[in-house]
């Protein structure tokens, strides 16, 4: 066991995969003699030399589209969006070329391509920086998206992912990259279809994903004190979602509230509400809640950012609710 | 035309290019025809008038090179030696179709000839040509990757994205621009402050020649300079091909935007009576030739069109196929 943090855990992940794989490559902005923006790959360049720690341009469309073209010629690309919001530039290849090409050319050709990114808010990054749209890429058939959110699952669903003859997209939060945490030394490769409870409890599900996991565990400790044991279900995976896990823990718990850093509107949470309802209706001792970012773009503001995305409290508050 | 082009372009190889573009006219021609009777249906692209360009390229590619079209693409599929039943039977959206037909006539994909596909989204192909071009360099293949397209590709940011990385990473691709003039119904000189589509690829520091695109020949000896360079290492090239469609964008369109006059000035730079023309007269061309090629292209059609006509739906019960593989860890 060594004391690692979740970027150290990245980095672990694309080092093996490069020494493992001499078809894997990375490729991104500012991966290479910056380190990465949140410099997951510090070091890499010096290790594999510029052909397999590739510094781009700022033609996110472009590298990604070289990124699908390379996977579907025989490499394991690994294409690094700095975040999110930037992914909206490539949005083209992403949704109407990676996830389209297997069934558009009646399954003649695969794009074996990961595409890793960070998501999410916390850092006072304001409105073009800090959103979480991994819900929007996770209504696409073709792709599959991760959000690892602990120590194991940063090291090892990228092997994984590179292993997967489909395009699949990896969502790393950025008040994730910090967290430290011991992590065994024979680490590695993890399943990537099925979600994870992370904590047992009979009277209600908290289901989540990513950067809001350690808060709906803190949210737990809160209400054991308060006598209520609540399960939290890490999804994992955001496409294909896990409806077993999700919905064998209803069987037990009987109550629900999903916690998802998106907007409620039109989002992931509103997708999983939506299964429960189709899948667990009868199951339910009270109506499914939800906490969500607030309907607003994110502001720069401590105070106000705070107040815009899903916090400890509200979790609490939403399970009290829901346990009458 | 230099001594090497002039060698190299016997009567047997130019006999050759003008039953290709003949096979691309007449396919083209019915499925112009099976589209009025309702057998095609969707959109259909015709590139009757543009045969030159996928004619003379496809024949200096090995098949160990890639190509990359767009969605106007049953001729450059056809000239790569993909199997006509199987693109006409595509065009029906059969299950014998070269994508089981759920592509259609856009989306044109055969994994046995390298053909990567016909892409719908202007400019989309761009960057995955260049892509499938750093894969042939960083395993050290001396392939050469051929992406298509219109000139209407030039506005879009992916385009010059896919420039700027291609010129960067030397990588071994060449672009070919069919300028056919017209974005849809939208004129170059109403949508492009510079006009001139080879100069901006120079403007990334690229090999960049413009050419006559309805002259087989001179696009044949553009090609072939530009692909030897390539294979020397000498980084992408771009061969902007001026050509003209002489039918509408796609069925829909009722041509509002250009003047019949300009069209049949056009058709009188037809590639294919134009090199018929040339080859009489320097006496490689006899009539019987003609009839032959004609009626080899007819038999080659009709046979096609009863392969689609023969070929089953899908079931339904398939629909989900594809989307992922089945095969996943």
């Amino acid at each position: 066991m060594s004391e690692i943090t979740y970027r150290d855990a990245c980095r672990e992940a694309i080092r093996d995969a490069l020494r493992r794989d001499p078809r894997v490559f990375l490729m991104g902005e500012d991966v290479g003699h910056y380190g990465g923006c949140y410099a997951v790959s510090k070091g890499l360049l010096d290790e594999f030399g510029p052909e397999r720690i590739r510094d781009t341009p700022l033609s996110e469309s472009g590298f990604t589209g070289l990124g699908i073209g390379a996977a579907m010629n025989g490499m394991r690309p690994i294409v690094e969006i700095m975040t999110v919001n930037f992914a909206l530039l490539a949005l083209d290849q992403i949704v109407n070329n990676a996830a389209t090409i297997r069934h558009m050319s009646g399954g003649q050709f695969g794009v074996p391509l990961v595409i890793r990114m960070a998501t999410g808010a916390g850092r006072q990054l304001a409105a073009q920086h800090s959103h979480s749209l991994e819900g929007w890429f996770a209504h696409i058939p073709g792709l599959k998206i991760l959000a690892p959110a602990t120590l194991e699952d940063a090291r090892g669903m990228l092997w994984t992912a590179l292993e997967d003859p489909d395009p699949v997209l990896i969502f790393e939060h950025v008040m994730l990259y910090g967290v430290s945490g011991t992590l065994a030394a024979d680490a590695g490769a993890v399943p990537i279809d099925k979600a994870s409870i992370r904590r047992s409890g009979k009277d209600i599900s908290l289901i989540t994903y990513g950067g809001s996991l350690p808060k709906a565990l803190k949210a737990a400790e809160e209400l054991a004190a308060e006598k209520i044991e609540a399960e939290v279900i890490d999804l994992r995976t955001l496409r294909p979602l896990d409806d077993e896990t999700i919905m064998a823990s209803l069987a037990r718990t009987r109550r629900a509230v999903i916690v998802d850093e998106g907007w409620r509107s039109g989002g992931i949470s509103a997708e999983i509400s939506a299964r429960i309802m189709e899948q667990a209706f009868w199951n339910l001792d009270a109506p499914v809640a939800r906490v969500c970012s607030a309907e607003v773009p994110i502001p720069y503001p401590r105070h106000l950012e705070e107040a815009a995305l899903p916090q400890a409290p509200a979790i609490v508050a939403a399970a009290k609710r829901v346990m009458g | 035309m230099s001594a090497e082009t002039k060698l190299r372009l016997t009567r047997e190889t130019l006999l050759g290019l003008l039953r290709q573009m003949t096979r691309v006219r007449r396919f083209e021609e019915k499925c112009d025809e099976l589209y009025q009777v309702e057998k095609i249906r969707g959109f259909l692209h015709l590139a009757i008038g543009e045969e030159a360009i996928s004619t003379a390229v496809m024949a200096v590619l090995t098949p160990e090179d890639a190509v990359v079209a767009t969605y106007r693409e049953h001729g450059h599929a056809l000239v790569r030696g993909v199997p006509m039943r199987a693109v006409m039977a595509e065009m029906y959206g059969k299950q014998e179709g070269v994508s089981r037909g759920r592509g259609g006539s856009m989306h044109l994909f055969s994994a046995a000839h390298r053909f990567y596909g016909g892409y719908a989204i202007v400019g989309g192909g761009l960057p995955l040509a260049g892509g499938l071009a750093l894969a042939d360099r960083m395993q050290g293949k001396n392939r050469v990757t051929a992406c298509f397209f219109g000139e209407g590709a030039a506005a879009e940011g992916e385009f010059h994205e896919t420039m700027n990385l291609a010129a960067l990473w030397k990588l071994p691709i060449l672009f070919v621009c069919e300028n056919n003039l017209y974005a849809m119904g939208t004129r170059l000189d109403l949508s492009e402050s510079q006009t001139d589509i080879h100069a901006k690829a120079q403007s990334y520091r690229m090999a960049s020649e413009s050419v006559d695109g309805m002259d087989v020949v001179a696009v044949d000896a553009a090609a072939n300079r530009a692909l030897s360079a390539i294979r020397a290492g000498d980084g992408p090239h771009f061969l902007e091909c001026k050509t003209y469609r002489f039918r509408a964008h796609s069925m829909f369109d009722p041509q509002l935007y250009r003047a019949k006059a300009e069209v049949e000035e056009w058709k009188k730079r037809d590639p294919i009576p134009r090199l018929t023309n040339w080859l009489r007269e320097a006496g490689m061309l006899h009539d019987k030739d003609v009839e032959k090629i004609e009626a080899g292209v007819k038999a080659e059609i009709d046979d096609a069109v009863a392969f689609a006509e023969a070929g089953k739906w899908e079931p339904v019960e398939t629909l989900t196929r594809d989307v992922y593989a089945e095969a996943a860890p």
